[in-house]
């Protein structure tokens, strides 16, 4: 599985990205949201986990972008608890999921591939 | 100086007395900062009130009181005077024309022709006819003696140069005696004229008069039983008998303004203390006074009867201002004091929402700012143990595991926290669907019912069947019971009893109680239990949750109440709408 994670603190996703290559994934990942786009263009993965709130390009743009560039890789979306009812938005707006940080690394698993197998059976 | 101070101390004084007067009366009730104000208003009220009804009401009837009195006591005398002075003319013109009888008698007959006891006789025969009254006529020459006399007495031949009225007629020419005894013993006047001869002799001419004309003119007054009337003389002798005072001849007992001319009122209290309105009026050219008695009782009766009538009046009139102002000052002041409450109640309603929005605000930034590192934690500890778990073996491993876990159990505490912080800070969204309150209560129980197992609670259901459907919040109602029932399950240990029981409390409302047998709360937590972070239960409370339960509750346009007694229990009351109003689905 081809995974791209995207979120601004670097702390966070250099560790979730190890995690996640330590249970055989394969991982990119990218700490703004054009770093983001120029990754989906070059290597395509197969899930996106996208934090929401970024400095500069946040996580609902680069959302617009890829849904604007007809992308179908599914999206989850990582919020904060302000953010909380960015998740629901996001949904409407063509992620697949969310999840609240701080997040349980097996229900991130479960999302992923629950939003995998989806966009096979589409 | 010592003047200039005393002016000074006396408007210090005036001044001290009004800053009491307006600090004890007139300044604002707020402005008296004492727990018993409600009790001192009322009390200024009904003060100020009697004294601005009663004070012109006294005056008013004082005023009335002395014009009444004025004015009957005018009435009453104005008739005394005009009777006295009628009856004194009587005795005047009575005595007058038996002067001028006399007088004309010794003008019209010489000394020689009144010596004849014949023309004597004929003479005083026709002066009974004419005159009533007279009792006898005598003719007394200028050595005093009696030479002639007409009448029922042996008086002829007696010499009177003893006699004070025999040297007086000499002196004055006329004389009219005071009642007197003399000879007869029955009370009589004498009235004499002396007549100078040709030789210069004076003689005199005596004629004596029955008083019982007297007593005549005065029963001619027509005086009530308890008046008195009678004439004195000069030296206040009575001159006929009184009803009170005396018989004939004894002395007056009052003093009299004697030799004054004119009729006068005196009020007064005779020898019996008894209070008279004395009426007096001297007869001119004669040394008698009229004087007429009469006692104030009967005079003034009717003004008695209407004195008490109008202090009866008074008397309920005052009683009455007296009562209607106290019960207008009791209602007046519980009225202000449950506008004073209600005031309160709404303003600490207010405060507290304030500070649940401002706390909420707080609690955003608070999560914010801890969530992001504690992302962070919670990978890197994650990636720990990640480590830990796909490398080799090596000593200690176990350890490390134990710690990691540890961390990420406490990271895992931290965003319960922050997620509950979350809960109470953000604007909630309320999802109106039809549902069933019972049904509600017993999916919450569900969760519960283990706990309450373990921890020997047993749940007793009691809720109302045909309870009707609801549109409410279902995750919000689940929060709400499971927030409640949650604390209930904590305050019991060892073993209990918790009662929820659902009713419907009117056609708009249902409502749920949730009552606990455990440890109970005192009035000061209770004040305080739904307001944020506060907790009893120090080290795993966030003393969010009844905060929470309330913030729901009213967004849910519903109403919670919790009673609660140390040592016995705690019932929470849940009052909920069957359909949200307007007001709530606007929000």
């Amino acid at each position: 599985m081809k995974v791209l994670l995207v979120d601004d603190e670097e702390d966070f996703v250099t560790a979730l990205a190890e995690r996640l290559q330590l249970r055989g994934m394969e991982v990119q990942f990218a700490t703004d949201g054009e770093t983001a786009l120029r990754h989906m263009e070059t290597n395509p993965p197969d899930v996106v986990v996208l934090d929401m709130m970024m400095p500069g390009m946040g996580g609902g743009d680069v959302l617009k972008r890829m849904k604007a560039g007809h992308s179908q890789t599914p999206v989850i979306l990582l919020t904060g608890h302000t953010s909380i009812d960015a998740g629901p938005a996001g949904v409407q707006q063509g992620a697949f999921d969310y999840l609240v940080k701080p997040v349980d690394i097996s229900e991130l698993i479960a999302k992923m591939e629950n939003a995998l197998r989806s966009g096979k059976s589409e | 100086m010592t003047v200039s101070r005393d002016k000074e101390n006396g408007g210090f004084n005036f001044r001290r007395i009004w800053k009491w007067f307006t600090r004890e009366f007139l300044l604002k009730i707020d402005q008296i900062d004492s727990p018993d104000r409600y009790k001192r208003l009322r009390r200024n009220i009904i003060l100020l009130m009697l004294l601005v009804t009663i004070v012109p009401l006294v005056f008013m009837a004082a005023i009335n009181y002395h014009q009444y009195n004025k004015s009957l006591k005018d009435e009453i005398i104005n008739p005394l005077y005009s009777l006295a002075n009628k009856t004194k003319h009587s005795f005047e013109l009575f005595l007058e024309e038996r002067v001028s009888t006399v007088r004309f008698i010794a003008s019209a007959y010489s000394f020689e022709e009144l010596s004849d006891e014949k023309t004597m006789n004929r003479i005083f025969r026709v002066m009974r006819n004419e005159f009533e009254g007279f009792v006898d006529l005598g003719l007394i020459d200028s050595q005093a003696k009696m030479v002639s006399y007409a009448g029922p007495y042996a008086l002829l031949g007696k010499t009177y140069s003893q006699q004070s009225w025999f040297h007086k007629v000499k002196l004055r020419g006329v004389y009219v005696s005071d009642v007197f005894m003399g000879y007869r013993e029955f009370p009589h006047i004498a009235i004499a004229v002396q007549q100078i001869s040709g030789d210069e002799k004076g003689w005199i001419l005596r004629a004596t008069i029955d008083t019982g004309k007297f007593e005549a003119l005065i029963s001619s007054m027509g005086l009530e039983p308890s008046s008195d009337a009678f004439l004195i003389n000069r030296r206040g002798i009575l001159q006929t008998d009184s009803k009170f005072y005396g018989k004939v001849l004894e002395k007056y007992p009052f003093d009299l303004p004697l030799g004054s001319y004119g009729t006068d009122v005196l009020d007064m209290l005779d020898t019996k203390g008894r209070e008279i309105l004395l009426t007096y009026a001297h007869l001119s050219q004669h040394d008698y006074s009229l004087v007429i008695v009469k006692p104030r009782s009967v005079i003034l009766k009717s003004w008695y009867t209407l004195k008490s009538e109008m202090f009866f009046i008074f008397i309920i009139s005052v009683g009455l201002i007296i009562l209607v102002t106290i019960k207008i000052s009791f209602n007046l002041v519980a009225n202000l004091r449950e506008a004073d409450e209600r005031r309160e109640s709404a303003f600490r309603e207010l405060e507290h929402s304030h500070k649940l929005s401002s706390i909420g605000r707080l609690a955003a930034g608070v999560a914010h700012e801890i969530n992001n590192p504690l992302a962070i934690i919670n990978e890197k500890a994650g990636l720990m143990k990640d480590l830990i778990g796909y490398g080799e073996d090596f000593s200690k491993k176990g350890k490390f595991v134990e710690l990691t876990d540890a961390i990420l159990k406490s990271v895992n505490r931290c965003k319960t926290v922050t997620h509950r912080l979350l809960g109470f800070a953000r604007r909630m969204e309320v999802k109106f669907e039809k549902l069933n309150l019972n049904e509600v209560i017993t999916e919450v129980l569900g969760f519960l019912e283990k706990e309450a197992l373990y921890r020997n609670i047993k749940t007793t259901l009691q809720l109302a069947e045909n309870l009707p459907e609801m549109y409410s919040d279902r995750g919000q109602l689940h929060q709400v019971f499971l927030n409640i029932i949650t604390n209930a399950i904590a305050s019991i240990e060892g073993g209990g009893l918790i009662t929820i029981t659902s009713w419907q409390e009117n056609p708009e409302t249902l409502g749920v109680s949730i009552e606990d047998t455990g440890c109970g709360m005192s009035a000061e937590t209770l004040r305080h239990i739904f307001e944020p972070f506060f907790t009893t239960k120090h080290g795993y409370g966030t003393g969010l949750g009844l905060p929470i339960t309330y913030g729901i509750i009213k967004k849910l346009g519903g109403e919670i109440k919790a009673v609660s007694k140390e040592a016995e229990g705690t019932r929470f009351t849940l009052f909920l709408p069957i359909s949200p109003k307007t007001q709530t689905e606007a929000s």
